[in-house]
């Protein structure tokens, strides 16, 4: 495991949402990386003192008669229910408005939606969850995505030039379907995240680091490309360079 | 679509009392630290009450307390919205290099009970209240009102990996914050 996992994953492991494989992992990681280890010491003291720490309010005496005295203690409704019931006027639950809320809100940020990526690239590798389909064969991963989303992720072979194809996956980002191909370098696994582009222009790529993954983000015909990985920024411009060659070159 | 008014059963309204009122506590403090304003909280956590009311007929269990922080979250973006639109500080904004604050700070040679000890609850009320809005909030779920990464992706309506990663993020501001409160003031 490396110190980026560990960065994420020890606090799964203090909260005690880890499952028994990858809390063995994280430990074993702690037990011989000081500087997580002492992360995760501060982390579990800080938690004691914000558990003592009285950080709770109470709601005030008024508050609490004034909600009282809203809530309608006969059958028939309030006047300022009823007012409340025309004002917000629609029977859309309020779960259903918290989904719209999200939407309105994450859909032009930017900065927020690479952390998504970054999110999804770490679960992708908790076991079992790297790919959906297994292949390193192009014309196998390809048409498998084929009726799971609405656009055809090109999938190149670019084994040659040292990057294996290692298969597909099935993910979500923003309550969307994205598709991801990944492809592996020595131990390193690169999340190629596929999704409708904004627009037809191509966009030239863009290189940022978001926790200390690299993502190289571009558009072209069409569709925009996320390329995550903890590779180093030249080895994943490399890869996306290679990719953009070769799926030009096919057409 | 047809406007459903509040039918005010009071078998429901019973119902709504014993189930929703026990928590008022907790939807309060969760108000205080999302729009850390006192008036603010009083405001948003009773039109919170009124909506869930209105809503009531929609949840389905099993735990009120990750729904009704749902909506009191919907009521708090309302308040940001018009903060922003009103021609005050945009306090609220996410400034642009949160994602990339650096997220180890090197520690210090200090045991750490003296830093806890060093810390009474205001210290770390006003620590907390300086994280940007998505981290404090995933905190605050987290610490103060122990909900599981599951409930909170659910009231947060993001995946659980960027719980994680929010988490992660905000105890990584913390730390540095608090180990820098404890440096010798010059």
């Amino acid at each position: 495991m490396t110190c980026d996992e560990a960065e994420i994953l020890l606090h799964a492991l203090i909260d005690g949402e880890l499952d028994a494989g990858h809390a063995r992992e994280v430990e074993a990681h702690l037990a011989t990386c000081a500087k997580c280890a002492a992360a995760a010491r501060d982390y579990r003291e800080m938690k004691k003192a914000v558990a003592q720490g009285g950080l709770r309010y109470t709601a005030p005496p008024e508050l609490r008669r004034r909600i009282e005295a809203s809530l309608p203690q006969t059958a028939a409704p309030t006047r300022r229910a009823l007012l409340k019931g025309f004002a917000m006027g629609s029977a859309v639950s309020a779960m259903a408005a918290t989904g719209l809320f999200a939407v309105i809100l994450r859909s032009d940020d930017e900065a927020r939606l690479q952390t998504e990526f970054v999110s999804a690239h770490l679960r992708s590798l908790q076991a079992n969850h790297l790919t959906d389909v297994v292949s390193t064969d192009q014309h196998t991963v390809k048409p498998w995505f084929n009726g799971r989303i609405d656009i055809a992720p090109p999938v190149v072979d670019l084994g040659s030039q040292g990057f294996a194809l290692i298969g597909g996956r099935l993910d979500y980002i923003d309550g969307r379907p994205v598709g991801s191909v990944i492809y592996g370098r020595r131990q390193h696994v690169i999340n190629l995240f596929v999704a409708q582009g904004a627009g037809t222009e191509p966009r030239a790529a863009k290189m940022e680091t978001v926790q200390g993954f690299n993502i190289r983000r571009w558009s072209d015909r069409g569709l925009a490309y996320w390329a995550v990985s903890d590779l180093s920024k030249e080895e994943l411009a490399n890869f996306g360079e290679k990719f953009e060659a070769a799926t030009r070159a096919a057409g | 679509m047809p406007v459903k008014i509040v039918d005010n059963d009071p078998e429901q309204t019973r119902r709504f009392r014993e189930l929703a009122l026990p928590h008022l506590d907790d939807v309060y403090t969760l108000a205080r630290y999302l729009l850390r304003d006192a008036a603010d909280a009083d405001d948003a956590v009773q039109e919170c009450y009124l909506r869930a009311l209105k809503h009531f007929h929609t949840y389905q269990g099993p735990s009120i307390k990750p729904w009704l922080f749902a909506i009191l979250r919907n009521v708090c973006h309302a308040e940001y919205a018009r903060r922003a639109s009103a021609p005050s500080t945009g306090a609220d904004e996410l400034p642009e290099d949160a994602e990339r604050t650096p997220i180890w700070h090197e520690t210090q040679e200090t045991p750490e009970a003296a830093m806890v000890k060093q810390h009474d609850a205001g210290t770390v009320r006003r620590l907390i209240a300086g994280l940007a809005e998505p981290f404090r909030e995933t905190f605050v779920l987290r610490e103060i009102q122990n909900l599981s990464y599951r409930e909170i992706a659910d009231v947060a309506a993001v995946p659980v990996g960027t719980v994680m990663s929010r988490l992660a993020r905000a105890r990584a501001m913390l730390r540095s914050a608090w180990l820098a409160e404890q440096e010798p003031k010059k």
